[in-house]
């Protein structure tokens, strides 16, 4: 998006991040590991990561600050719902405008559209709204898992949350505009853009049977409060059970395609092999025979009650944590204390629906010395975590079961 | 545009002690003022430490041609070359 009132790259972030944290800034220029950070990440992240305070948001792990990637330590996802301080960011592209709400419009088009419109955000509140408890995932989270590692954002645990998102249906949106049966595509812009010009600014689109699902949304309200700025506000599209690539931030253009979307972030970003992944949702007018757009969420969890290495009190000890998925919700948690030979059930808490975080807990016998921890989730319909990493380029759709050593 | 792209560069890093800017201090050597001033004009400078020491030489030189080629960032080969070298021998596997 290049016609926007931005602001300069280190304009109000760095003033307002001044005034928040009482500009103490960085406590050392020297290099520091921070113990937050996911055992197996590689080195050089240890080398210069430090928690950051960014604008409205507690102390995230900084993996970067120009564009914003900032992680949520594993603290923060011990909640069903993820607060917004707690938010992990992520941006691909370091221009990014305050937007004024009272001037923001969202232009609705495209060559699949028989009649554009544009929408002020006081048209989206006018819709019918809805609100859906989802998990946002980072397509790259985990990815400084990897083995062997991969180029890219070097997430850990926290690229992801869960929220509720309240705003209009895209389906709703897109009825306005008189959709040709042409249209296999829909495209998002979001404000954001690039540092130099000639670098693709970062669109993305979805499948049109997707864009019309009842759960779709472009939503204003995040967890009852406007969108934080930098989580997307005044509005960002909501895609529930696909990866947080398709979830546009500030997004300022919607269009209706009948040509496939072709840029960068298209392709060849954010892409994972054919036939690799056990992926149901097919993105076809994008597919090619190696490749295809990464789509819905694979089943996953994680421990958030403990770190791995922790040390505890030998007893009764609850393990506790989130199971998520792209949409088929999830069916069981099982634990194993032995290294996967034998697995119990845990006990799974309150159901926010389909595309929530699941809390699950179970109770350990904890014994003197080391004790094993590894998790597995399964969803309705029956697909589990692996064992094994499915390595791809990108690092995408980690889910390799979390095993944990506890010390009493 | 060169010129202004390691003005812009100087700017930000002259800038990154600010509040909660990042600090990244590279480990010195030759092809150092090529990868400040030209990476540094787009991102962060933590993508280097971020992604090291796993990159190679050859893993190092994708990433800039991936810069350079895919995300049009405008360094010129001569400087491409040396934040190549310059990657592989401080930041390689």
């Amino acid at each position: 998006m290049k016609n926007m009132n931005r602001r300069h790259f280190l304009g109000t972030t760095a003033a307002a991040g001044a005034a928040l944290t009482g500009g103490f800034g960085r406590l050392s220029e020297a290099a520091a590991a921070i113990a937050e950070l996911t055992p197996g990440v590689p080195e050089g992240v240890g080398s210069y990561a430090t928690m950051g305070t960014l604008p409205g948001k507690k102390p995230l792990i900084q993996l970067s600050d120009r564009p914003p990637n900032y992680e949520a330590p594993i603290e923060y996802l011990r909640t069903p719902i993820t607060p917004n301080d707690q938010f992990y960011v992520r941006y691909h592209l370091s221009d990014i405008p305050e937007v004024d709400v009272k001037t923001y419009k969202i232009k609705v088009g495209g060559d699949g559209a028989a009649t554009p419109i544009e929408l002020t955000l006081a048209d989206l509140k006018a819709m019918p709204a809805v609100e859906i408890a989802a998990v946002n995932q980072c397509s790259g989270n985990r990815r400084g898992l990897s083995k062997p590692h991969v180029q890219g954002v070097e997430w850990g645990y926290g690229a992801m949350g869960c929220a509720r998102w309240k705003g209009a249906r895209l389906k709703d949106i897109l009825d306005k505009i008189g959709l040709k049966k042409e249209t296999i595509e829909i495209g998002f812009n979001g404000a954001d853009g690039p540092a130099v010009a000639a670098t693709p600014d970062f669109i993305k689109s979805i499948p049109a049977w997707k864009a019309i699902e009842e759960t779709t949304i472009v939503a204003y309200e995040m967890n009852g409060q406007p969108l934080p700025h930098f989580n997307g506000a005044p509005a960002r599209v909501i895609v529930p059970g696909w990866t947080g690539t398709y979830w546009m931030k500030h997004v300022v253009e919607i269009n209706a395609l009948t040509k496939p979307e072709t840029n960068f972030w298209m392709n060849p970003a954010y892409r994972i092999p054919v036939g690799k992944f056990p992926i149901r949702d097919r993105f076809l007018t994008q597919e090619n025979a190696a490749n295809t757009p990464i789509t819905e969420i694979v089943v996953n969890s994680l421990i958030t009650s403990h770190r791995d290495g922790a040390k505890v009190k030998a007893g009764k000890l609850t393990v506790s944590g989130m199971a998520w998925d792209g949409g088929y919700g999830i069916r069981s948690v099982e634990v194993s204390t032995d290294g996967g030979k034998t697995w119990g059930t845990a006990a799974l808490g309150v159901d926010n629906g389909r595309f929530a975080f699941r809390p699950w807990s179970f109770d350990i016998a904890a014994k003197k010395g080391k004790n094993s921890v590894t998790v597995n989730a399964t969803n309705k319909i029956g697909q589990s975590q692996t064992t094994e990493l499915i390595f791809n380029p990108a690092g995408y759709h980690n889910n390799v079961m979390q095993n944990i050593t506890l010390t009493a | 545009m060169q010129k202004i792209v390691i003005a812009l560069a100087a700017t930000l890093i002259a800038s990154s002690a600010l509040a909660d800017e990042q600090v990244i201090k590279l480990k010195p050597g030759p092809g150092m003022d090529k990868v400040e001033a030209n990476c540094g004009a787009c991102h962060s400078l933590a993508y280097i430490p971020m992604n090291s020491p796993f990159l190679n030489a050859a893993g190092w030189d994708a990433a800039v041609n991936k810069m350079v080629n895919l995300l049009k960032a405008p360094i010129e080969p001569n400087d491409a070359k040396a934040i190549k070298e310059y990657l592989a021998k401080n930041y390689g596997g």
